[in-house]
Parts: structure tokens; C-alpha cells; sequence
């Protein structure tokens, strides 16, 4: 790190002091330039998430999530164009400033794991060199010491004698433990921002309670914020603290994620929550979603659920269409709400 | 049901020789019994690993038994050599939907093609126009239209894909189709569709389902009973609602304890730690669940515990089943 760029004043205590959220997503509407024409995959998504909060993004694959999550890390393929939109950290504009500047926060500030861990670790690298290099590049922390610093990051994601898996492959590792292996290197360098995409996909159920209990530890240790992609609905309910459901690149509710589970206000909620097994008494009582999701190429109306809904009705049609508020942390896109 | 199983497994083993300096016996399946019903329903759940999709491979003959008895209508298909058996009346009786459709289907057929391949093997006497009455038949009870028949599999989804595999599988009547894991690669308003769409096919066509799956709740909306595998071995199996409501085994209690659930918000349910131990040349007087077991004692390490009777049809390889009854689920 350059001459104290941030550390001084850590952003994102400045940003509680103000009463700023940590992370806010504005208006943001990004579209991809595809052979078949360009693919809306965000319209006007906008939600908000406070320091040491776990936030669910829930939704089908091609509902907006993963892609949402990389605008934030500046991840996005080259056919991306964001038109519109900002995505406030301890409330910069991360998309008005230069990349260069942005990479030093990005990171550090904000860090990211993945699905797959196997695959997203260097297969040939010792895990505690890969957790040397995050803390090379993001922290302050002196060549001498990053050794026992990587050696602490394993241990803090409570992984097993951890002097001797600094010396391990990840082929040497289980998924669980490559999983931990991520978080540690994710936060070695002390973000105020995790984004888990799918971090328990691929493991098994046992493992991936361990692992979901270990992040809502070191959020309640850390007061760390978290970001959870999902499309796992009764997982998102166990450990979020509010849960934003997406569905065709918008984000249609936004809710307390008790009150999300129990009251869902948007259709496409109620319905994605009778279609999740873990909340079925009987296969009969399990119902499917009508529909597919919409083809994004093509012009949409302003409600693009309105194909699959059954409570379709003519002024659903009309533009513009807003977020209501439903109540003090309850938004739901939709004309008429359950 | 009627009183002889379908299908019965005695000591059903599988070893695999595997590499080293020693060299050793991997323990997949490990003396497994196991009794299918007609029409029955059974859910085979454990961690990756235990050897369930094994045991599923070697019901399904795709893989000869090393040691044990496979009972099938009353012949003993596990002597069969897997060679002759592709050419047996019985292949067509026992039939496998795969769990990733994308990677199952071949990509040269079409679906038409995909769905005649099995008939044509499986059914010669079939003349073509029947069979393709056949096809037409399965895609309907399937829910695909037939203007799907030309289309190849990169043409469709995956739900419609899933499907295909389904239609692939039933076109031949068989008696018992073995899934594994055929919903884990779907969206969940896909998989909706697709456990739906196999609760219906067996009750409209008498099927047996050995159901393999690491997801707990498919189990218990789609079983009858549940089978649960720890390292090879059997360790409880019983009607599903009882095992969901009165799970015995340490290891179960944790497996269904892992299961996300918003209701649990805040609890603190004991997890599992560690890994499972080596399934290489494992010591036959150890419980397999020994040093992760929360119970574990030295009787644990001295005297491996076999299945055994605790309730109505509800069998736990435990010593101490019955003293964790105080202990929450």
C-alpha cells in the first residue's frame, strides 16, 4: 500500500460515522453486447447494505446476481456496458473514479470468493504462498512477517494445525477446506466487504453448515458485511439478515428475511418459495414457477414478470413502474402486491 | 406390495484395488442389505464419498458386485457378467436417469434418436413402427411436445434436457429406475417441475425408484424411506417420516441438522467436524464414524456395530441409539 492512501481514516468507519451505508447500489442498469443483440441484464437495480449485515441476493441463474456482484468488483467481461447507475462504497462512486485508484479499494476494502474453491485456488501454489501474495498486494504487513500473518488467516477460519496446511496443495485439501482456504486469503487483508457468489455450491450439506457458521462468525467478530449470492432460498433465510430477490435483472423485493419467508409481498417471491423443497410439507404442495424467464434481447415491459404472473393485470403495463415501499426496510417492484 | 422385493442386495460389496507402495482395498460399498419393494420409493442419502452412487451403479449392474448377492425378479443378475447382461430382459427392467443431463445425452442423437437408441438395443422384437409409437408415448408423459423429436440437445434446456434423459429411461418399461441425483444441476423452479414430473410417473406407472441424493428435503418429499451411507456402509434406514422425526444414528442427527432451515435462525446445531477416514483398507472392528462421532467411546473402537431392529422397519448400526432419545434432533 502507497503512503497511507486510506488507512488514516479506515473509509469505512468514516462512512458509520456519517451514518453513510457501507455499500449502495443505485439505479444501476448494465446491458451486454451479444451476436443477438444486446442483453438488458440490469435494470434500475438498487439496494443498500449496512456494516455487519449478511445480505442475501437471491434468485435463478440469469436473474442479474453473479453479474451485479462483479459490476461491484469491476469483474465484468468486455461486451458489459453499464449505462446508467452508481455503486456507492462508504459512499464513493466506485464507478466515477479511475480503475487504477479503485484497485488499491477493491481488494483490500472489498473482497470476493467464488464457487468451485478447488478451482479458483492456484493448483501448484502452497495455499499459505497464495494467502502471501493477497497480503503482498493489499496490506501493509512487512515481507518478514506475512508468513505468520498467513499462518494466523488459517487459523482464524478455524482450519486445523495450521503451520502445516501453510505447506499444502490445494489437491491435498477437501473442498471444505479449499472453501476455507478462500476465506482465509479473502480476508487477510481485513475487508469491510465479503462477496460470497455461491461459496457452498458443490459441497456437501455438513460442510457447507460449517462453512456458512464460520461466515456469520467472523461477521459477528469483525463486523464485516457480507453479500451472499444464492439461489438457495432456506439457506439465505438461515443466515441473512435481509434477503434482495432478483429475477430478470431486476431486483423485485427487499425485505427482512424473516418477514421475506413469511410475508412475501412480490409474486415472484411467494412463487420461488413454494417451488424451494425445504419449505414443502408434500410433493404436492410444491408448485412450480409458470414461464421461463424472459428472452433479455427483446424489449420488456416494466414489470418482466408480468408474462409468468398470475395476477396479471392491464395497468401492470403502464411505465413507469417503482419500487413501493411496503414498510421501513420492505420494497417490492410491483403494482399489486400480495 | 407383494411379499418376494423387487430387487435384494445381500453383503453387496465393491472393493477397488488402489495404488501405493502396500497397495489397498478402497471400501465403497461394504456389505450392504438392501431390499427394494414394488413401487416402493427409497431415498439413498450421505456425504460425497460414501460410496452411494456406487452402490447405485452396482444395483444397476453397470458394475459387477465384488462379493455379495444382487436378486432381481427372482434371478441372481450379480453373477451375470456385466458384458451379458447389456443383452438380458433384465437390463431393460432396471434403467438410470444420470444426474447432469447436459453431460449424460449424447450430443450426436437426436431426441428422438436418444430415446429410440434404448428401445432398439433393449426391445428387438419391437418393430420400428411401435417403437416410434413408443417415443411419441414417452414424450408425452414426459411433457415434451413432439415437435421436439428432431432436435438436438443444444437446442433445449435444461429442464428439457432432464427430461429427455427421464423419457430416455421409462421408454423401455423398466420396473426400477434408479436416479442419481437427477435434479442437482437444475434451477429450482426447473427442479419443481422435474420432481413433480417423476412423483407422477410413478404412480402412473408402478415404478420402483432407488432415489440418490445429497439433498435431504427432495428425499423426503419424493421417498418412502431413506437409506442413509457413512463410508460404505449402511448406518440407518427406516420410513422416511420417522427417520426425519426420530433420526437414531449420530451421524444422521447431524446430516439432517445441516439441512438449512430460516426456522433455525440464531441455534447453534453441533456440527460435524472433520473429514470422513480413509475408506482404504478401513480396521473392521471400528465403527466408521468413530472419531467423528460425538458419542464415540472405546466400545466404539473395539466392536463395530451392525445394522439392527429399533423400530418398525427402522434399522441403526448405533450401540447407543437408544440412549441419545433424550438428545435433540
Amino acid at each position: 500500500m502507497k503512503a497511507g492512501l486510506m488507512r488514516a481514516t479506515h473509509p469505512a468507519e468514516a462512512a458509520a460515522a456519517h451514518g453513510v451505508p457501507l455499500l449502495e447500489v443505485d439505479r444501476l442498469t448494465l446491458d451486454f453486447a451479444t451476436r443477438g443483440g444486446r442483453v438488458k441484464a440490469l435494470d434500475q437495480v438498487g439496494f443498500t447494505l449496512d456494516r455487519g449485515q449478511i445480505l442475501g441476493l437471491v434468485g435463478e441463474s440469469g436473474s442479474g446476481k453473479s453479474v451485479t456482484a462483479f459490476a461491484i468488483m469491476d469483474l465484468l467481461d468486455q461486451a458489459a456496458r453499464i449505462e446508467t447507475g452508481q455503486i456507492r462504497f462508504t459512499g464513493i462512486d466506485l464507478l466515477a473514479r479511475k480503475r487504477r485508484a479503485l484497485k488499491e479499494l477493491r481488494g483490500r476494502e472489498i473482497a470476493m470468493i467464488f464457487q468451485s474453491p478447488r478451482t479458483a485456488l492456484h493448483p501448484i501454489r502452497k495455499v499459505g504462498h497464495q494467502i502471501e501474495d493477497v497480503l503482498r498486494a493489499h496490506s501493509s504487513v512487512p515481507p518478514g512477517l506475512r508468513r505468520q500473518k498467513a499462518i494466523e488467516a488459517l487459523e482464524r477460519v478455524r482450519i486445523p494445525d495450521p503451520a502445516r496446511r501453510y505447506e499444502a496443495y490445494p489437491f491435498e485439501l477437501s473442498g471444505g477446506m479449499c472453501q476455507r482456504v478462500m476465506i482465509a486469503m479473502a480476508l487477510s487483508a481485513d475487508p469491510s466487504l465479503l462477496i460470497a457468489d455461491e461459496p457452498t455450491t458443490g459441497l456437501d450439506v455438513t460442510t457447507q453448515a460449517v462453512i456458512m457458521d464460520l461466515i456469520r462468525d467472523l461477521v459477528r467478530e469483525s463486523g464485516m458485511s457480507v453479500l451472499l449470492i444464492t439461489h438457495d432460498l432456506a439457506m439465505a433465510g438461515e443466515y441473512c439478515d435481509r434477503i434482495a430477490v432478483m429475477h430478470a435483472g431486476h431486483i423485485v423485493e427487499t425485505a427482512p428475511a424473516h418477514l421475506l419467508l413469511r410475508e412475501p409481498a412480490h409474486p415472484y417471491s411467494a412463487k420461488l418459495i413454494a417451488a424451494t423443497p425445504a419449505k414443502a410439507a408434500s410433493i404436492e404442495a410444491l408448485a412450480a414457477i409458470p414461464g421461463n424467464l424472459p428472452d433479455l434481447r427483446q424489449p420488456q415491459p416494466p414489470c418482466r414478470f408480468s408474462t409468468r404472473c398470475e395476477r396479471h393485470r392491464p395497468d401492470c403495463d403502464q411505465p413507469p413502474l417503482d419500487a413501493a415501499r411496503l414498510g421501513q426496510d420492505h420494497l417490492v417492484l410491483c403494482r399489486h402486491p400480495l | 406390495m407383494s411379499d418376494a422385493p423387487l430387487l435384494s442386495a445381500l453383503g453387496l460389496t465393491k472393493f477397488f484395488k488402489v495404488g501405493g507402495r502396500e497397495g489397498g482395498l478402497l471400501h465403497a460399498v461394504d456389505h450392504v442389505d438392501l431390499s427394494i419393494g414394488r413401487g416402493e420409493s427409497i431415498g439413498l442419502v450421505g456425504e460425497s464419498g460414501c460410496g452411494k452412487s456406487t452402490l447405485a451403479r452396482v444395483l444397476a449392474h453397470l458394475t459387477p458386485p465384488s462379493a455379495g448377492q444382487l436378486r432381481f425378479e427372482g434371478v441372481d443378475i450379480g453373477q451375470i457378467p456385466e458384458r451379458r447382461f447389456a443383452s438380458r430382459p433384465e437390463r431393460a427392467r432396471i434403467q438410470m436417469v444420470f444426474q447432469d443431463p447436459t453431460e449424460s445425452l449424447n450430443p450426436h442423437l437426436t431426441v428422438e434418436g436418444a430415446i429410440l437408441d434404448p428401445i432398439r438395443r433393449l426391445l428387438p422384437g419391437m418393430s420400428a413402427a411401435n417403437a416410434a409409437a413408443r417415443v411419441d408415448e414417452v414424450l408425452d408423459l414426459v411433457g415434451l411436445p413432439l415437435a421436439f423429436k428432431p432436435r438436438y440437445p443444444h437446442q433445449l434446456s435444461g429442464g428439457q434436457r432432464a427430461r429427455v434423459g427421464i423419457a430416455r429411461a421409462i421408454a423401455v418399461e423398466p420396473a426400477l429406475l434408479i436416479l442419481d441425483e437427477p435434479t442437482s444441476a437444475l434451477d429450482v423452479s426447473v427442479q419443481a417441475v422435474i420432481l413433480k414430473l417423476l412423483a407422477d410417473l410413478r404412480t402412473r406407472l408402478g415404478m420402483s425408484y432407488l432415489f440418490v441424493s445429497h439433498d435431504l428435503n427432495v428425499v423426503r418429499l419424493l421417498c418412502q424411506r431413506v437409506v442413509v451411507m457413512y463410508l460404505g456402509k449402511v448406518i440407518e434406514s427406516g420410513p422416511v417420516e420417522r427417520i426425519f422425526a426420530h433420526p437414531r444414528h449420530p451421524y444422521t442427527r447431524a446430516l439432517l441438522a445441516a439441512v438449512p432451515d430460516p426456522a433455525r435462525r440464531d441455534t447453534r446445531p453441533p456440527r460435524l467436524a472433520g473429514s470422513p477416514s480413509s475408506p482404504v483398507n478401513p480396521d473392521p472392528r471400528v465403527c466408521r464414524f468413530y472419531g467423528r462421532c460425538p458419542i464415540g467411546t472405546e466400545r466404539c473402537a473395539e466392536d463395530m456395530p451392525n445394522l439392527r431392529p429399533i423400530g418398525a422397519e427402522h434399522l441403526v448400526a448405533c450401540h447407543y441409539a437408544e440412549q441419545q432419545k433424550g438428545l435433540a434432533a
